[in-house]
């Protein structure tokens, strides 16, 4: 059987391969639009967030011998710290100025990281091993399935799953929605916006480093690992509507699968395909997918 | 701005202390690196080109290394494959990305602040992917060795003393432009688009008219500054078309200041020189530019040369109330 | 008066007779080898800080002097990057007084460096690179390739595939010169031996996930997957290959391993493959010499490149030595008369287009059973010899070679 002239073995396959990318593209743009909804900052240290989760579960790994299975809990607690003291240090500094010096700012803490941790581990990738319990291999009939990788679009649904209820379902999720809408107003109820604020940037952090834990068995750890990845996550989060929390979720894992099929069809486009996405919508639908324009 | 609170007599005799310098450069090699110096006057060439959609027309391109790289790639490809002479060859390269800019302003001004920087983020990114696959680039080993071509048909450009010269007298042209496009009528408009976008609009300015104007103009001087760096390395990169290369830019003319005509110069040259004589210590360097870029952005946003002017300024509280109004541009 | 003058005259003649000389011997009275390599990249290991003191160490045997000038090692890290690597060589020769640059891993950056040399009339020696353009269209008389290269490679591992039975290839490049090169002189191989190539997929340098190039390998239904890529990309590729199955139906041939990538895949992982290398450190008294010796230093075996970087640079001051002095074009023609008789070849000699001529060997890798102590990775299956290991010189692009 074929599709379009390519078997569907490989259709399928790359489908698949495609959700899998599209996970992480979910769980990062996830992050991304919460924060920018609430903060108005383009956080543009979230690949770098990503890159020290990622090296954060590999070094109490070696040293400290803690497992991938605590570590998904602690990793994104440390990492989230990290942004909370971001935040609380340099970012809060500046919310009253055009976005743009957010961006600047944050790129200035990518630069710091990924040459931190360059100096202190090198540039080469270092090796992270799949836990025990999820070795082994799916035989889907049209591929061979790591079963890690299935378990990573699971993980990846049930996280952003748990985000949304916690968003609309909990006292603290509406608190985060009317300070997103009305943040004056929220305040003038006794809220407290700036501790708001930075538990958001904090959460959305630590749904990066969340991210990277779970990337670290797929690629390997190294300080570039986030470069690349965040300007498509950007571009991501641009076209489900930046602030559409669910929207950047959704168009994550669809992007994850359109990258997949230009593989099948343009291999060598795929890391741009995203861009001309972002360009069109854009242009159309300035406000992006599910995002409401603004006045 | 600092060179205000100097009488136009200081102000001169600097200015032609610093040209003697760098006549001088390419005689004493072992105090300096001419090529560094090449170097670096592209890249004072390129912020000070960038900073005229960021400083004077309030528009944030995060695509800037577009322009740069593919003026570099257009001229390599004159240079090389059709045997042009090296003035032709940057020329063609200007006009490109000029043109190019055009196209990047027309669809990017459609769109405000961060949008509008994000529509030049993914259009630069298609230009990445063009030259990555386009067959005459070389792709990921770069289009080399470029040849650097007869001036005029005339002179050999192969030596580096007359090629100094070609660079010297080009960046200080495209400098002179610059200064020249900001202080001009047109350059009113401009910033008065960047003050008050919707009044500007109601005086009966062609606002959208203007704006790519000035994207144009932006890129072409761009352009400019990534052909020269491809005749004087004999190569033009991914590098140089590389979304960081858009990122360093912004922060070259953000340390220098951007409410200058020259502040990103400084920049460029701060960042340059960072880059050249720390490159030992590697990795470090990447840490140190994040830090100043942080340190940039929370306490001093003015730039080094904004921050200068204010402490004179203050300092000389008195003098400066009669220039008030001329504040604008230097 | 007179007098006076005309003595103080013939005084600063002979003194600048007497620079002058001095100069024609050796310039700005050091010899400086400049090792270009990647110290921080993916072929970090594969040349980096092993890379830096082999030649070290061959300065450091070679006496520290030659003609009585201090031999001075430096050395600078390329980032991988064609750019940043022809910046460095071009400062290095314009004002660093380097007489020659070593290693060179990275054919893109071997490239772009070897343009520069060929412009400025300095040496350099490429080990880390497979790049058939130094000795082709590249080719100057200061330009040696030393260790190996695309065509020794693709003789040896591919022929040998091709000729156990691989008859359909599809290959995984790594996208840029090195692996372009090498997937077209073993496609030449596979279709000189009535084999056909169904496809490629190229990737980018340091991927990390090979899943859907794996993928598309599969999809091809080619008997063979061609590992165009080395370090590790090719470490990664073969994991990935392992872990969606595809070793199963198809076979794998790793083009350019080294003994570092054996290592880090493991005895189990890699034993059976091909590899083709121009020296192992298990050879004969004098490697494991040599291997025990850079052990103690760098702590891991030496591999081809950084022996030959060893080899090459002992080869370079002998030159200087013999010609006495350091000027390029002299030294370049000594180079080409010497034959190097040491631990890296018995009886190498350097070829007018550049390409250093000497045997090369065919290896497979152990099993975990066959391996008695850490390192021992290969066994020999075959040597090459020089003659068919290396491009014929009447193919040679190169427009030193009169025809």
């Amino acid at each position: 059987m074929e599709i379009f002239g390519i078997p569907h073995q490989a259709f399928l396959g790359q489908i698949m391969l495609g959700l899998v990318n599209g996970a992480f593209y979910a769980v990062l743009s996830l992050g991304l639009a919460i924060i920018f909804g609430l903060l108005r900052i383009v956080n543009f240290a979230h690949g770098a967030f990503f890159m020290v989760g990622a090296f954060v579960a590999f070094l109490i790994g070696r040293d400290l011998g803690i497992g991938y299975w605590p570590a998904m809990i602690l990793v994104p607690l440390i990492v989230g710290f990290l942004g909370v003291v971001f935040e609380r240090v340099a970012l809060r500094r500046i919310y009253r100025l055009d976005p743009l010096y957010g961006l600047l700012l944050t790129f200035g803490m990518v630069l710091v990281l990924e040459g931190g941790f360059r100096v202190a581990m090198g540039s080469s990738g270092q090796r992270f091993a799949t836990p025990e319990a999820l070795r082994g291999v799916w035989n889907l009939g049209f591929m061979i399935l790591p079963i890690y990788r299935a378990f990573v679009i699971l993980v990846a649904v049930v996280v952003c799953a748990g985000t949304w209820i916690v968003i609309e379902k909990t006292r603290m999720g509406a608190y985060l929605r009317a300070a997103t809408e009305r943040p004056e107003l929220t305040q003038a109820f006794g809220i407290n916006v700036p501790v708001l604020l930075t538990l958001t940037y904090g959460a959305g952090v630590a749904l990066a480093g969340f991210a990277g834990v779970l990337a670290a068995p797929i690629q390997q750890v190294s300080p570039s690992m986030g470069s690349d990845l965040v300007i498509i996550v950007f571009a991501i989060v641009v076209i489900g509507g930046l602030g559409s929390v669910f929207g950047s979720a959704i168009t994550g894992l669809g992007l994850g699968v359109i990258e997949g099929l230009t593989k099948v069809y343009y291999s060598e486009a795929s890391t741009t395909v995203v861009f001309l996405v972002m360009a069109l919508v854009l242009l159309l639908r300035p406000a992006g997918l599910f995002g409401r324009e603004e006045g | 701005m600092v060179a205000l609170l100097l009488s136009p007599a200081i102000k001169r005799s600097l200015l032609a202390l610093l040209l003697a310098a760098l006549v001088a450069v390419p005689f004493v090699p072992e105090i300096i690196y001419p090529i560094f110096v090449m170097k670096v006057m592209c890249f004072v060439l390129f912020a000070c080109a960038f900073n005229l959609l960021l400083g004077h027309t309030g528009i944030v391109s995060f695509g800037h290394a577009a322009f740069f790289g593919s003026s570099a790639y257009i001229t390599g490809y004159a240079l090389r494959d059709m045997g042009l002479s090296t003035e032709i060859a940057i020329l063609a390269g200007v006009l490109f990305s000029a043109l190019l800019g055009a196209v990047f302003g027309v669809l990017a001004i459609r769109r405000q602040g961060i949008y509008l920087a994000m529509i030049t983020l993914a259009l630069a990114q298609m230009v990445y992917f063009t030259f990555l696959q386009a067959p005459f680039t070389g792709a990921e080993d770069g289009m080399q060795p470029i040849p650097r071509g007869k001036l005029l048909g005339l002179i050999d450009m192969n030596s580096d003393l007359s090629l100094y010269f070609l660079v010297l007298a080009s960046t200080c042209g495209g400098l002179w432009l610059i200064h020249r496009i900001v202080n001009s009528p047109f350059g009113e408009v401009l910033r008065a688009i960047r003050e008050h976008e919707p009044r500007a609009r109601s005086l009966g300015y062609a606002v959208n008219r203007y704006k790519i104007m000035a994207f144009a103009l932006s890129a072409g001087l761009s352009g400019l500054a990534g052909s020269l760096k491809c005749v004087v390395f004999r190569l033009a990169s991914l590098t140089d078309v590389h979304w960081h290369l858009s990122g360093d830019v912004i922060l070259m003319t953000l340390l220098g200041g951007m409410n200058s005509v020259f502040g990103p110069a400084i920049g460029a040259i701060i960042i340059s020189a960072l880059r050249h004589y720390f490159d030992a210590l590697g990795a470090w360097v990447t840490v140190a530019v994040g830090l100043i870029f942080i340190a940039c952005v929370l306490l001093f946003r003015r730039g080094v040369l904004g921050e200068i002017d204010h402490l004179l300024a203050t300092r000389f509280a008195s003098r400066r109330i009669v220039k008030e109004q001329k504040n604008a541009q230097i | 008066m007179q007098n006076t003058l005309r003595v103080a005259v013939a005084a600063a003649s002979m003194l600048a007779l007497g620079a002058g000389s001095a100069a024609a011997q050796v310039s700005d009275d050091v010899v400086r080898i400049g090792v270009l390599a990647d110290m921080s990249g993916i072929y970090n290991d594969l040349s980096g800080k092993g890379a830096v003191e082999a030649v070290k160490m061959a300065a450091e045997d070679f006496g520290g002097n030659v003609l009585g000038k201090k031999i001075d090692v430096i050395f600078a890290d390329h980032l991988n990057k064609p750019d940043v690597g022809a910046a460095k060589a071009r400062e290095w020769f314009d004002t660093g007084g380097v007489d020659l640059i070593n290693d060179l891993a990275n054919s893109g950056v071997a490239r772009a460096v070897a343009a520069v040399a060929k412009e400025k009339k300095r040496h350099i020696i490429v080990n880390g690179a497979s790049n058939m353009g130094i000795t082709n269209e590249l080719c100057s008389p200061y330009a040696i390739h030393y260790a190996y290269d695309a065509y020794s490679l693709a003789h040896g591992t591919g022929k040998a595939v091709v000729e156990q039975g691989g008859k359909s290839w599809f290959f995984l490049t790594v996208d840029f010169a090195f692996g372009i090169g090498l997937e077209q002189q073993v496609s030449d191989v596979v279709r000189a031996n009535k084999g056909r190539v169904v496809g490629a997929a190229r990737h980018p340098l340091a991927t990390t996930d090979f899943s859907s190039y794996i993928l598309q390998a599969q999809a091809s239904k080619a008997e063979i997957i061609g590992v165009a890529s080395t370090g590790a990309d090719a470490v990664n590729a073969i994991k990935a290959a392992a872990e969606f199955g595809a070793t199963k139906n198809q076979k794998l041939a790793a083009l350019l391993l080294w003994i570092e990538d054996v290592h880090s895949l493991g005895l189990q992982t890699a034993q059976g493959l091909m590899l083709t290398n121009a020296w192992y450190w298990d050879m004969n008294d004098e490697t494991r010499k040599f291997a025990k010796r850079f052990y103690d230093r760098v702590g891991k075996m030496p591999n081809m490149a950084q022996a030959a970087d060893y080899s090459s640079t002992m080869f370079y001051l002998n030159a200087v030595k013999a010609a006495g002095t350091d000027n390029a074009d002299k030294v370049s023609a000594k180079m080409r008369e010497m034959t190097v008789s040491d631990m890296f070849t018995k009886s190498g000699k350097v070829r007018v287009d550049g390409r250093f001529m000497h045997d090369m060997y065919l290896w497979q890798v152990k099993s975990p059973a066959e391996s008695k102590a850490a390192w021992d990775y290969l066994k020999p299956v075959a040597t090459i010899p020089a003659e068919q290991a290396f491009q014929p010189l009447a193919d040679s692009k190169c427009d030193l070679v009169k025809k």
